[in-house]
């Protein structure tokens, strides 16, 4: 965040919209094949402006007309809304009540502020490339469930910009799910449970349900390179007395009288898992596991067919790095520290051709990925099509 | 207020197509007395034999088709309590015994019968018991469609007993219901089973291998198994959940709560013409509001609380998990938005003002690491849309202890929920004894908590930090917990047998002492009216 100037916005955003900004991608994703009437005009986006004022609300007729508007608003973050049953910009028009929410991509939140009582590197708003980690894994664990468990095809993962990544899933079927299946979804997703008063946040019970023993499989890489030496988690006796007060009582004892002897983190963690073998009926060295690197969803975003969440592409006002998509094959090698977007683009060279520009600039890569996931799209909606009249003209 | 007068003055007779939503009725079917008895004749030669059975195939049903036949005023009537007093059973023996085990299932059997109800799948014809079930639950879909928290309530009664009544149909009815109302599912094969067999075991919580070998598994679309997965007892794989038979009362249950809740909502979009009719509406009215009792929007004292004796009161009158979140505001300076809600509305019930709201909250924040600025901007806002002044401008009623129970859990960070619901017992346990609660006392809400009993939990610590013997009313919201705290503290369980004396809150709390000795039971609601005296009484006795 370092060398971005939040006041700078207003000279950059302009050029980012004009010439940067991958519309073309962007206007199919949200048509989807213009196969349901009206899709795109009935969608919301809302505006933030200069000091927080919110424009809620708005649709558009076109692709076009969205790309008109963003380059005379030169909004500060956009917002991506549910589609209504009227377009969003005409709702006064239609009886109060009528204008409901109808469909919407299953979105996930999941924001590094929500792992503050488990890393040790920053704090709320801060990030680093050490607990980034817990990101990768967030991604790893929940695009493994999306697509084995739940049978989902399409998923764009994007940096949030900030702190975080969103996930938007655009199954046509999930599309129209409700406000419960959604809820449904997010809850067996979800794994750590419990407020400021629950010291305790991941409970397993035999059996293991094999999307746990799944996310574990995942998260175990991870843990040592992660967990023992990057957090440092059992390190110092005032940070492993966190950890060992999720063991079952005597072993905790037992830990605590023999960790001092112990060198670093990673030896400290073979001994609990020594000591934990001969009380199998706990699982505490997975739920140990789970309570430090499982992913934390909000569920409040992901519950609503009508909550906003922040659009691709959408600068963070804050930061004023660019919202992302993140290529799934390179997710390790990601690292939002290095998305300092917009900074870099201001300095690339003057292109010549107006319409391609972020081809030149470092934004080329992650329009890339998103250009690949339209296409997928598409590509799966052709083979929708073809399905449906081959068996047409079976008659 | 409610004059069942009002309902005689019209006719003696409603037609139930107005039951259906989505139909309009202009004009109701007026019949004179005279015409009445023939009627009921025909109506009766019309339905006798065979078309009976037709009407109601089964003793269970998804309640898909309203009634459309003409039916008496009293017997509308007779029916709506019937059916409430019913779901109230039901709710009640849900609290106090463990759904499904013998005791719950006999009791509410007994229950069912005195009431009249098709209680079991009787082969012989039980048409009239089928018939007013039919009839009075489209009655109590009119009562409880209009808001949130109704919907919520009606639907998780209406839920358990028909959990109850499925669970008491025998094999051969099973397959027959279920075809009939269109949920039967492929069995996955023998191979299959096979290869899934360590996943399947794995998943289905209380199974052997052997059982599986020997139980049926289906195929079930993910949407029509959403309460199985949701909490992970079934296995999952590529948008299918491969249910056991065992579990497929769920799946039932599953779409039987989908319907229900499009229903409601249909039914509220509705309600304007049947509010129309006054011969209705009082009715509907008291029937809602006899489950919850007042919803805490509307506040005689308020502007009587001053924001310097909120600390005092969070000590002395409010529950545990309002204490624990001013606690939290207090020592944060913030509160998330969960906890902003459940307090927030909390202190509007309890009187509050909007200004007073503002400066409570602003005062606080900025002592953290919010700015004037930012509070305007970015805070201020959700609060005025909880009274009503933002937004779509609905007067925001605060929490139930039902909603806060079981919507919206506190994530880390988070402060709001039911402190005996969502916090580790040791927690519960350290924080009581630091609040003086006797070990005793400790021991008993602990085991309340063990076995469920969120409500009784916080009952009884009403009862030990109020000192008394018997709380003599059966707590379901927060905002009750504080009024009863107050009448306490005030003496106010006297006050209505003698003429009231205006007290300043200062002087309430003062009064602890010479007042908390106090115990007698609050009695029912002495303003209703005398017709529906039966009623209330019933709802106020557990």
């Amino acid at each position: 965040m370092a060398g971005f100037e939040p006041g700078s916005l207003p000279d950059l955003l302009p050029l980012y919209y004009r010439r940067l900004f991958p519309y073309g991608p962007y206007g199919r994703w949200l048509s989807y094949g213009g196969v349901v009437k009206n899709y795109f005009q009935r969608r919301e986006f809302s505006f933030t402006l200069r000091d927080d004022i919110y424009v809620r609300y708005q649709s558009f007729n076109s692709p076009q007309e969205l790309e008109k508007e963003m380059q005379k608003m030169n909004p500060y973050k956009i917002d991506v809304g549910a589609v209504y049953s009227h377009r969003p910009s005409q709702r006064n028009t239609v009886h109060m009540g009528a204008f409901q929410a109808q469909e919407k991509e299953l979105v996930f939140d999941i924001d590094m502020t929500d792992y503050d009582d488990v890393r040790r590197c920053c704090s709320s708003a801060e990030i680093c490339s050490k607990c980034w980690t817990l990101m990768t894994i967030a991604i790893r664990v929940i695009d493994r469930a999306l697509v084995e468990d739940f049978g989902v095809k399409h998923r764009l993962w994007v940096y949030s910009g900030r702190r975080g990544v969103h996930c938007w899933v655009c199954d046509d079927s999930v599309r129209k799910w409700s406000c419960a299946m959604r809820t449904a979804a997010v809850e067996y997703l979800t794994l750590v449970k419990g407020g400021s008063e629950t010291v305790k946040k991941v409970n397993l019970t035999d059996p293991i349900h094999p999307f746990i023993s799944h996310s574990l499989s995942l998260v175990e890489p991870y843990f040592e390179d992660y967990a023992l030496v990057g957090q440092d988690i059992l390190g110092s006796s005032e940070s492993w007395e966190k950890v060992v007060a999720l063991v079952p009582e005597y072993i905790l004892r037992l830990l605590l009288r023999e960790f001092p002897k112990k060198h670093d983190s990673v030896q400290r963690w073979e001994l609990l898992k020594k000591k934990m073998e001969k009380c199998k009926p706990s699982h505490a060295e997975s739920e140990i596991m789970l309570q430090y690197c499982f992913p934390r969803l909000d569920i409040n975003v992901s519950r609503g067919v009508n909550h906003l969440l922040k659009s691709p592409f959408s600068v963070h006002p804050k930061t004023g790095r660019v919202s992302v998509p993140i290529d799934l094959r390179k997710l390790d090698q990601f690292d939002p520290l290095e998305e300092d977007g917009e900074k870099e683009n201001e300095t690339e060279p003057e292109p010549k051709r107006r319409t391609r520009d972020y081809r030149k600039t470092s934004l080329a890569p992650y329009v890339r990925v998103f250009e690949q996931f339209v296409e997928e799209m598409d590509k799966s909606r052709k083979g929708e099509l073809l399905k449906k009249s081959d068996l047409q003209g079976d008659f | 207020m409610l004059k069942l007068q009002q309902l005689a003055r019209g006719s003696q007779r409603i037609c139930l197509n107005l039951l259906t939503p989505g139909l309009k009725v202009t004009r109701f079917q007026f019949h004179l007395k005279k015409m009445e008895f023939s009627r009921e004749k025909r109506l009766k030669a019309r339905l006798a034999g065979d078309r009976r059975g037709d009407l109601y195939p089964h003793s269970l049903q998804f309640y898909l088709q309203p009634p459309t036949e003409n039916i008496s005023l009293a017997e509308f009537e007779n029916f709506a309590i019937d059916r409430l007093k019913l779901l109230k059973v039901v709710e009640n023996l849900g609290v106090s015994y463990v759904k499904g085990s013998d005791e719950y299932k006999s009791r509410l059997e007994r229950e069912i019968r005195k009431l009249k109800f098709p209680f079991r799948a009787l082969v012989e014809d039980d048409y009239d018991a089928r018939r007013k079930d039919h009839i009075s639950h489209f009655i109590l879909r009119l009562a409880y469609c209009q808001s949130e928290d109704l919907r919520r309530w009606f639907i998780q009664q209406e839920m358990d007993l028909f959990r109850y009544r499925f669970n008491e149909l025998n094999g051969d009815l099973v397959e027959k219901f279920l075809k009939y109302v269109n949920l039967s599912y492929g069995a996955i094969s023998k191979e299959v089973k096979e290869k899934l067999a360590v996943q399947l075991l794995n998943s289905t919580p209380g199974l052997s291998g052997a059982k599986v070998e020997e139980l049926e598994f289906y195929k079930v679309p993910l949407q029509d198994a959403m309460d199985l997965f949701r909490v992970r007892r079934v296995y999952l794989l590529n948008a299918f959940a491969y249910v056991p038979q065992t579990d497929i009362v769920a799946i039932v249950l599953n779409n039987f709560r989908t319907k229900l809740s499009k229903a409601l909502a249909l039914t509220a979009r509705s309600l304007p013409a049947v509010q129309s009719d006054e011969r209705l509406q009082p009715l509907l009215n008291h029937l809602s509001h006899s489950y919850v009792g007042p919803d805490y929007t509307i506040q005689k004292n308020i502007g009587k609380i001053s924001l310097e004796h909120i600390d005092a009161l969070s000590v002395k009158s409010f529950p545990l998990c309002m204490r624990q979140l001013h606690k939290a505001l207090r020592d944060n300076h913030h509160l998330r938005h969960g906890g902003r809600m459940q307090y927030g509305l909390f202190l509007k019930g309890i009187g509050l003002t909007l200004e007073q709201a503002l400066q409570f909250w602003k005062s606080e924040f900025i002592k953290g690491k919010v700015d004037a600025d930012k509070f305007d901007k970015g805070y201020a806002y959700s609060i005025r849309h909880n009274y009503g002044k933002e937004g779509k401008r609905t007067d925001y009623t605060p929490f139930s202890c039902m909603k806060i129970i079981l919507s919206n859990p506190p994530s880390p960070g988070d402060y709001h929920g039911c402190p005996f619901r969502h916090s580790d017992p040791e927690l519960l346990k350290q924080k009581l004894q630091s609040y003086k609660i006797p070990p005793t006392g400790i021991t008993q809400i602990l085991e309340l908590v063990k076995g469920m009993h969120y409500q009784l939990a916080c009952q009884k610590y009403f009862q030990l930090t109020q000192d008394v013997d018997d709380i003599g009313f059966s707590l379901n919201h927060p905002n009750q917990y504080f009024a009863e705290s107050q009448k306490l503290l005030s003496g106010g369980r006297e006050v209505k047998k003698e003429p009231s004396e205006p007290e300043s809150s200062q002087q309430k709390l003062s009064s602890q002492k010479s007042t908390n000795s106090c115990s007698i039971p609050i009695s029912s609601n002495t303003e209703a009216d005398t017709e529906l005296e039966g009623l209330d009484a019933y709802f106020t006795e557990d």
